[in-house]
C-alpha cells in the first residue's frame, strides 16, 4: 500500500508540474494596436552597465515618440528582458518577449550573446537591430542591422588615422584577449598597420579574470618606447589603465575606439588624467548640438545620470525603427515575418539624422555607413581632434 | 502489486523516474504540438536536459565518490567545443547529419573523459578542498587556454596558432574553425528535445546501474571510508579514476548538446568559468548528495525560477540569493528538518483522508 | 632593472591578494568552511569608504574606521543569520550557502549603487618612491600594502598563539568537540573570527581599492577566488602561509605575464599551482594531514 501511495502522490506532483507549466502557456499576442519592441541587455552581472544604459535611453525614446502622438498615429510598446551577456540566456530572454508579443527587436547589447540570437529572428524572420553589438559575426546571417561601428571598421579607421596623420611611429595595443570586440577591433587594427607609417612595438593583452592590473602591460610599453598606446577596450579599465600609467610616470598618448566613450563620466575619476586622450566615436554627451543637448538634459531628468556612447546608440536605434516603419508604411496589425520583410526594405531606402551621426544610412549586410569623428579630451572635455 | 513489490527496489525507482521523464516528455510533446506551450518554455527544454545531465554526472563525482569538484564547467567546455569543432569542420560532409551528430557527442565525450582521467590521475594525490582548487585552476585554464586558440582550415589541412588568426596563414578559401575569444560560430542546430532527454535517460540509467553495480559499491565504499576500503582489497586509485573520467564525459556530451543548441559557441566567465561549475555543484547539493533523481528535480528547479522571477525586473537575481539561501536553511538546518517532520505533507495528507500514519 | 621592477609589482599585487587570504585561511581553519562570500565583503568595504568619502565627504581616517566597522558587522551578522543554523549540516550546504550570500551581496550592491564603475580615490597619501633615476618606481601603495601585511600577519599569528581566544580559536580547529567538552563556547568562538576575517576584508578594501580604484558589484569575487587560490597555495589554515601564497600569486602571476605570455597569463598561475599541490599536496606550509583508522 505504501509504495501504491508513492506512486500516486509522485503522479500528483507530476501533474501538478504539467498543469504550471500550461498555466504559462502561450499568451495571445497583444492585439494589434501597438509596434510591440523589445530590448534584450545585460541589466545584472558584470556587463550590467551597457545593458541599464540602452534600457534607460530607449525608454526615453519610446515615452517622447509616444508622448508626441506615436508612429503615424500609433503608439510604441516597449518591453526590456536581462541576458546577464550569455548566449543562452539572450535566447531566453528573446523567447519571454516573443511570449509577450514582441514583433521587432532592439537588441541585443552585447555581441557574443547577440550572435546567438541571429538565427532565431532569422527563423521568425524577427527584424532585428542592435545598438551596440559591433562583431562581424552579428552580420553573419544577413537579418541583423547595426547602428554602431563593426569591429572592423573602427580597427581599420584607427590605424588609418594614426597613420595619415602621423599620431605617433611607434604603437602600443592593451587589449583584452577574452572579448571579442576588444580582440575583434585589434585583429584588424594590426593587419591595417602593416600598410601604414607606424610600427606596433608592443601588443598586450589581459583577460575578464585579470582586469586589475595593467602595470606589466604599461610597462612593456613604455621599455618599448611607444608613444602612443592604443587601446580597444571599454572605459572602465581604461580608466584603470589611466591611472596605472599615471602612477608609473608613463606619458604617451591614449587612442581609443568607442568603448573609450564614457571614461569622463565615471564617477570620482580624476579626469585631468584623461586629458590628451583620443578617440574615435561617434557620440560625445558634451556635444553642442541641439539634438544631443537636449537627449543628454531629458536623461539626466530621468536618472540622474550622464549617458556614455551606448545610451545614445539605443536612443538612436528607437528612432531608427521610427523611421523605417514610417518609410514602409507598416502597421502594427501586420505578422512578425511582415514586419520584417517591410522594415528590412526599408532600411536600405532610409537616412536617420541621429545622436550618433548625421546621415545615417545602411547596406544590404547591415552595416551602417556613418563618419566616426576623432576627439580629443581637452580639459575635461571633448573637442574635435581636427 | 504483488508483482511490483518483487522488483527489487532499484529497479522500481528507475522505473518510476525513467517513467516520469518520459510522461513529461509526452506530455511537453503534446503541449507543443497543440500550440500550447510557450516560447520560452520550448526554448528550455533542452537546456533543462542538459543541465539534469550536468547535475547527476556531478553527482556521481560529489555525491557517490565523495570528492568535490569545482571543475565541472571545464569538461562541459572541452565537450562543447570538441563537439562544435568536429561539425564545423565536417559541415559540407558528415557534419550535418544524424550520424555526424552521433559522432560528434561521442567525440565530446572522449575528450572531456581524456581530460577528466587527466585530472583524476593528478586528483588521486590530493583530498577535499585540495582537490577542489585543483579542479578550479583546471576549469579556468581550459577557459584561458580556449580564449586564446585559433584553428584553421584549408586545402593543406589544419593551422593551428595560439596568437591570432593571421598567424594561421590560411589560404584564401580556408576557413577559421576556432577564433580566439570569438569562438565557434555557426554550429548547426542538432540537439533536439528528443535526442536530449533520450541522453538524459541514458545518463540516469548508467549511474544508477553503477551505483549498483559491484565497481560503485566498490566506489562508495572509496567514499564512506577510504583505509578501510584500502584495507579490503579495493583498487582505490583505478575506481576512484573510473568515476571522475565517467562523470566528466557525461559533462562532455552535455556540452555537445549545449553547443548544437546555440549558434554561437564562445568560453566566457559566465558559461565555462567557475560560476557555471558553482551552479552545477547547487543542483547536486540542493537534490541531495548522492540522489541522483533529486538532482534532476533541482536542475529543473533551478533552471526554471531565474527565467520565471523574470517579472521582478531588477529584483531578479536578488530575490534568487536570498530563495537560494533559505531553501539551504530550511533543508539542512537542524530545527527545520525536525519542523518539517512534524509537518510533513504526507502526514497532512492521511489526516485528512482520516487515516493514521501506522496503518500506512 | 625591468625584472626588478617587475618583481616589485608582483610583491604588491601578491600583499594585496594576502590580505584577503588571511581572512579566508583563518574562517577556514576554524569554521572549516570556505567562505566564497568573503571577496564580497571587500566589494561592500569599497563602497562603504567610497560613500563616506565622496558622498558625505568625512576624512579618510573615519571613512576607514567606519567601514572596518561595518564589515566587521556584516561578517557578524552573515555568519549568524546563513551560516550559524547550518552548523552541524555537511559543509558542502554551507558551501552553497556563502555562495547564496554572495549573490545576495552583489546583487544589493548592484541596486543601491547602480552598476556604474565608481573610481577610488586612493586613501594612501604616501608619495612614490623613485629609484635608479626614475626607471624603478615603487609607488606609496606598494610601499604601506607590504609592511601592513607583514604586521598584520604577526599580529594575527601571536592573537592566536598566546591570546585566551586564539588558544580556544586553536581548539575549536583542533576538534570542536573536545574544545566544547573543555569549556569553550564554540558559537561565540567562530563568531569573533568571522568578525576578524570581515575587518580583514575591511583593510584590504582599502588598500586594494587604493592601489586598483575601480568599483562595481563584482569588484570583490575574482580578487576573492585568487585569494581563496592563493591560501591553499600556502596550506589553508596556516597564517604564515596565506601570506606567502598570497605574495608568490601576486608574483607568478606578474613574471608570467611580463616573461611568458600576457594572454595566458591566469591559465599560467593555476599551472603552476597544480604542479606546487603536486608536489606538496597540502600546499607550501600545510599540515600533513594525521589519518585516523
Amino acid at each position: 500500500m505504501k509504495k501504491l501511495k508513492k506512486v500516486v502522490s509522485l503522479l500528483v506532483v507530476t501533474s501538478m508540474a504539467v498543469a504550471s507549466l500550461a498555466a504559462c502557456g502561450t499568451k495571445a499576442s497583444s492585439g494589434g494596436d501597438k509596434f510591440f519592441i523589445g530590448g534584450i541587455g545585460p541589466v545584472t552581472g558584470g556587463a550590467a552597465i551597457y545593458g541599464q544604459s540602452v534600457k534607460n535611453a530607449a525608454e526615453l525614446a519610446v515615452q517622447e515618440i509616444n508622448d508626441a502622438g506615436g508612429i503615424n498615429g500609433v503608439k510604441i510598446e516597449f518591453a526590456f528582458e536581462d541576458d546577464e551577456a550569455d548566449g543562452e540566456k539572450a535566447v531566453n530572454a528573446y523567447n519571454t518577449l516573443k511570449d509577450k508579443g514582441m514583433k521587432i527587436l532592439m537588441g541585443t547589447v552585447t555581441s557574443g550573446a547577440c550572435a546567438s540570437v541571429i538565427d532565431k529572428t532569422k527563423s521568425d524572420n524577427m527584424f532585428q537591430l542592435t545598438p551596440s553589438a559591433s562583431s562581424k559575426d552579428v552580420l553573419a546571417l544577413g537579418n541583423v542591422f547595426q547602428v554602431c561601428f563593426s569591429d572592423p571598421n573602427q580597427g581599420i579607421a584607427s590605424a588609418d588615422y594614426i597613420g595619415s596623420k602621423g599620431v605617433a611611429s611607434k604603437v602600443a595595443v592593451i587589449y583584452d584577449s577574452s572579448d571579442i570586440y576588444s580582440s575583434g577591433i585589434y585583429e584588424k587594427f594590426k593587419a591595417e598597420a602593416a600598410g601604414q607609417n607606424f610600427e606596433i612595438v608592443a601588443a598586450e593583452a589581459f583577460t575578464a579574470d585579470s582586469k586589475t592590473d595593467f602595470s606589466v602591460q604599461l610597462q612593456k610599453a613604455k621599455d618599448a618606447g611607444a608613444e602612443l598606446v592604443f587601446l580597444p577596450i571599454y572605459y572602465n579599465e581604461a580608466a584603470l589603465i589611466l591611472t596605472q600609467a599615471a602612477a608609473l610616470d608613463y606619458k604617451p598618448i591614449f587612442f581609443g575606439c568607442d568603448g573609450l566613450d564614457g571614461i569622463l563620466t565615471v564617477e570620482n575619476f580624476d579626469t585631468t588624467l584623461a586629458e590628451g586622450v583620443m578617440l574615435l566615436t561617434p557620440f560625445a554627451a558634451d556635444a553642442t548640438d541641439e539634438k544631443t543637448a537636449a537627449f543628454v538634459k531629458a536623461y539626466k531628468e530621468k536618472y540622474s545620470d550622464t549617458p556614455n556612447q551606448f545610451a545614445a546608440d539605443a536612443y538612436d536605434a528607437i528612432y531608427i525603427i521610427k523611421a523605417a516603419i514610417e518609410k514602409s508604411g507598416a502597421k502594427p496589425s501586420m505578422s512578425v515575418s511582415e514586419l520584417g520583410d517591410a522594415l528590412r526594405g526599408a532600411m536600405t531606402q532610409i537616412t536617420v539624422d541621429g545622436l550618433t551621426g548625421a546621415g545615417m544610412t545602411w547596406s544590404e549586410t547591415g552595416e551602417v555607413n556613418k563618419a566616426p569623428r576623432a576627439v580629443v579630451i581637452k580639459d575635461g572635455s571633448y573637442v574635435s581632434a581636427e | 502489486m504483488k508483482k511490483w513489490n518483487t522488483i527489487n527496489k532499484s529497479t522500481r525507482n528507475n522505473i518510476i523516474t525513467i517513467g516520469v521523464i518520459v510522461v513529461i516528455y509526452a506530455v511537453c510533446q503534446l503541449m507543443i504540438a497543440a500550440g500550447a506551450m510557450s516560447n520560452l518554455m520550448q526554448g528550455l527544454l533542452v537546456p533543462l536536459c542538459y543541465y539534469s545531465i550536468l547535475a547527476i554526472s556531478l553527482n556521481l563525482t560529489v555525491g557517490i565518490l565523495g570528492e568535490l569538484s569545482l571543475g565541472h564547467a571545464g569538461f562541459m567546455c572541452v565537450g562543447a567545443f570538441a563537439g562544435a569543432f568536429f561539425s564545423k569542420s565536417t559541415q559540407n560532409g558528415i557534419g550535418s547529419s544524424f550520424v555526424g551528430f552521433l559522432i560528434a557527442l561521442l567525440l565530446g565525450a572522449i575528450a572531456a573523459a581524456l581530460f577528466g582521467a587527466l585530472i583524476g590521475v593528478v586528483v588521486l594525490r590530493l583530498r577535499g578542498d585540495y582537490l577542489a582548487i585543483v579542479t578550479l585552476a583546471f576549469g579556468e585554464i581550459i577557459k584561458n587556454v580556449i580564449n586564446v586558440l585559433y584553428i584553421g582550415l584549408d586545402g593543406k589541412g589544419f593551422h593551428f596558432s595560439m596568437k591570432d588568426s593571421e598567424a594561421l596563414n590560411l589560404e584564401e578559401n580556408g576557413t577559421i574553425i576556432i577564433n580566439g575569444a570569438k569562438g565557434i560560430t555557426g554550429t548547426p542546430k542538432h540537439t533536439t528535445f528528443t535526442i536530449a532527454a533520450l541522453l538524459l535517460i541514458a545518463a540516469y540509467l548508467i549511474i544508477s546501474n553503477l551505483i549498483h553495480s559491484r565497481s560503485g559499491r566498490a566506489i562508495q565504499a572509496i567514499r564512506d571510508n577510504r583505509i578501510a576500503a584500502e584495507s579490503v582489497g579495493i583498487d582505490i586509485t583505478g575506481f576512484k579514476l573510473l568515476a571522475f573520467t565517467l562523470s566528466a564525459a557525461m559533462a562532455g556530451v552535455a556540452g555537445v548538446l549545449y553547443s548544437h543548441n546555440i549558434s554561437t559557441l564562445v568560453a566566457t566567465p559566465k558559461n565555462f568559468g567557475y560560476n557555471m561549475s558553482i551552479m552545477i555543484l547547487v543542483f547536486v547539493v540542493l537534490g541531495g548528495i548522492g540522489n541522483i533523481r533529486g538532482s534532476i528535480i533541482a536542475a529543473v528547479i533551478l533552471t526554471l525560477l531565474p527565467e520565471y522571477l523574470r517579472f521582478l525586473q531588477d529584483y531578479r537575481m536578488l530575490i534568487y540569493a536570498i530563495v537560494l539561501i533559505v531553501i539551504m536553511i530550511f533543508n539542512w538546518n537542524p530545527t527545520c528538518i525536525a519542523w518539517r517532520k512534524n509537518h510533513s505533507l504526507r502526514d497532512i495528507l492521511h489526516s485528512l483522508t482520516g487515516k493514521n500514519k501506522k496503518e500506512a | 632593472m625591468s625584472f626588478i621592477s617587475y618583481l616589485i609589482k608582483g610583491i604588491s599585487l601578491g600583499s594585496v591578494y594576502s590580505i584577503i587570504a588571511l581572512g579566508y585561511t583563518m574562517v577556514y581553519g576554524i569554521a572549516k568552511m570556505l567562505n566564497f562570500a568573503h571577496g564580497d565583503v571587500i566589494m561592500v568595504g569599497g563602497y562603504v569608504i567610497f560613500t563616506v568619502m565622496s558622498m558625505i565627504g568625512l576624512n579618510p581616517f573615519v571613512a576607514v574606521l567606519l567601514s572596518i566597522i561595518l564589515c566587521t558587522l556584516l561578517g557578524i551578522t552573515i555568519e549568524r543569520v546563513a551560516y550559524k543554523p547550518l552548523r552541524s549540516a555537511s559543509s558542502l550546504a554551507v558551501l552553497i550557502t556563502a555562495i547564496g550570500v554572495s549573490y545576495l551581496l552583489q546583487n544589493l550592491a548592484l541596486l543601491i549603487f547602480g552598476a556604474d564603475t565608481k573610481s577610488f580615490t586612493s586613501i594612501i597619501a604616501v608619495p612614490a618612491l623613485k629609484l635608479a633615476d626614475g626607471r624603478l618606481t615603487i609607488s606609496g601603495e606598494t610601499l604601506v600594502t607590504i609592511p601592513l601585511c607583514i604586521l598584520i600577519m604577526v599580529l594575527l599569528t601571536v592573537f592566536v598563539k598566546r591570546s585566551k581566544t586564539g588558544r580556544s580559536m586553536q581548539a575549536v580547529s583542533e576538534d570542536k568537540a573536545a574544545a566544547v567538552l573543555m569549556g569553550i563556547n564554540v558559537n561565540k568562538t567562530i563568531a569573533i573570527t568571522f568578525a576578524i576575517g570581515s575587518s580583514l576584508a575591511a583593510v584590504a578594501s582599502v588598500l586594494m581599492f587604493s592601489a586598483y580604484p575601480s568599483l562595481t558589484s563584482t569588484s570583490g569575487s575574482m580578487p576573492g577566488i585568487k585569494a581563496f587560490v592563493a591560501a591553499v597555495f600556502g596550506g589553508i589554515g596556516s597564517i604564515p602561509g596565506a601570506m606567502l601564497g598570497g605574495i608568490l600569486l601576486g608574483v607568478i602571476e606578474i613574471l608570467g605575464r611580463a616573461y611568458i605570455s600576457s594572454q595566458l597569463a591566469d591559465a599560467i598561475v593555476f599551472l603552476i599551482l597544480i604542479i606546487v599541490l603536486l608536489v606538496k599536496p597540502t600546499g607550501i606550509l600545510g599540515k600533513k594531514i594525521q589519518e585516523k583508522v
